[in-house]
């Protein structure tokens, strides 16, 4: 248990998939600029990649990685070279399925991400989530794990950065400097804040 | 024809400073910062865009007429990922180390919104000639930024440039010491901020 924990810190705080590996870098700066828009979107993040993580374990441990092809008759058989297309060609379809889902069961839910899930399919933290995964090679749980703890990372830094820039509106920042060249070095000062946490371990 | 050739230059050179994917279209900031801690690994970065972007660009311009609206995203993007799969099997094969080091970066640049974006923006509506200058032009907009940041995060960081060391042991011997920030994400992050703002005044742009 104890390990799951110690992964989904480390993924939340010290390796924040958007802090230090500046995944979903895009999204970041196109929708910080309001709290309410940057909530919805982070919770979509976080809903998102838990699902597509042990999603797409379960595509690379069963059709993709060497040899996993064995259970249908063909050990030989490497599609590892797939995965790039297979991923987000699932991470497309997952969210295309969680969008009528919601819009059946929980209209509220689909109202309140209803416009972040088209825009989630593009976001390079969701494929960067998956590429990763198969990297370290990670079990079923720990990639759900790791999944969520990014998502969660991926929120908390969204909205601390959309609540900073709420307050700089009162600040007299030079012209030239307004929009990405003051929020990129925000960013640096939020991503050295978050380096804080390196070196703690549950 | 004057005229065409003309617009086809300017397809080509307005996104190398006047219209830059980074600093003032806001595209492709991913990947962008991840490979610039050493130079050698944002050289290749860059030409991997260039090859995926130029061609992606080309090939969905010569399709466009083809591609039916609805369904246009994902026609896009499985051009684009099998562009990518191939530039990664080739990387693999012939640079094996630098391709280690840039792990899954290669895999997002199907994500880097820079290719869906032109793809979207110029490919769809415009010859498959003016496509690949737009891709092309882009893709070295993008690596132009991706060169000096890499450029600044190395000399200061590691005191080297593209593996050669240009600090001198002596300045070392006196007390000189490498910025290990900038070899951090921050690093990256605080010099891409000072880039945008000087290319900012340099063209005279700025945000609402």
């Amino acid at each position: 248990m104890e390990h799951y924990i110690s992964l989904a810190t480390k993924a939340m705080f010290v390796e924040n998939i958007l802090l230090a590996y500046f995944l979903g870098m895009c999204s970041f700066l196109a929708i910080s600029k309001k709290i309410d828009t940057s909530i919805g979107l982070g919770f979509a993040v976080v809903f998102v990649l838990t699902i597509t993580a042990p999603a797409n374990w379960a595509i690379h441990n069963y059709f993709l990685q060497d040899g996993a092809l064995a259970w249908a008759g063909f050990p030989d058989v490497d599609l590892s070279f797939l995965n790039f297309i297979v991923f987000i060609a699932v991470i497309a379809a997952i969210v295309q399925l969680v969008e009528m889902i919601l819009d059946k069961f929980s209209p509220t839910l689909y109202y309140n991400l209803g416009i972040f899930l088209p825009l989630i399919a593009v976001n390079c933290s969701i494929l960067g989530g998956s590429l990763f995964l198969v990297e370290r090679e990670y079990t079923l749980l720990e990639s759900t794990v790791f999944g969520f703890g990014s998502g969660m990372g991926f929120f908390l830094a969204i909205v601390s950065m959309a609540s900073i820039r709420h307050r700089l509106r009162y600040s007299n920042v030079p012209a030239k400097l307004r929009g990405l060249g003051i929020t990129m070095l925000l960013t640096g000062l939020l991503s050295m804040a978050f380096m804080a946490f390196s070196g703690i371990d549950l | 024809m004057g005229l065409l050739e003309k617009k086809s230059k300017q397809a080509f050179t307005d996104p190398l400073s006047a219209n830059n994917p980074i600093t003032l279209q806001v595209l492709g900031i991913c990947s962008a910062l991840a490979v610039t801690v050493k130079m050698d690994t944002a050289v290749v970065m860059t030409l991997a865009v260039v090859a995926v972007l130029s061609i992606s660009n080309t090939l969905i311009s010569l399709l466009r007429n083809l591609i039916p609206g609805k369904v246009r995203i994902i026609v896009q993007l499985s051009i684009i990922a099998s562009l990518v799969i191939i530039t990664d099997q080739i990387l693999k094969a012939y640079l094996y180390d630098i391709s280690k080091q840039l792990t899954v970066f290669v895999g997002l640049i199907i994500t880097n919104c820079i290719v869906m974006g032109r793809a979207e923006a110029f490919a769809m509506q415009n010859s498959p000639g003016k496509s690949f200058l737009d891709g092309l032009g882009n893709a070295l907009g993008y690596g132009g930024i991706l060169i000096i940041v890499s450029f600044f995060r190395e000399i200061l960081g590691s005191g080297t440039i593209y593996g050669f060391q240009i600090i001198p042991d002596s300045a070392y011997a006196a007390g000189y010491e490498n910025m290990g920030l900038m070899s951090l994400s921050p690093g990256a992050f605080i010099i891409l901020g000072l880039i945008v703002w000087v290319h900012r005044i340099s063209v005279d742009i700025e945000e609402e």
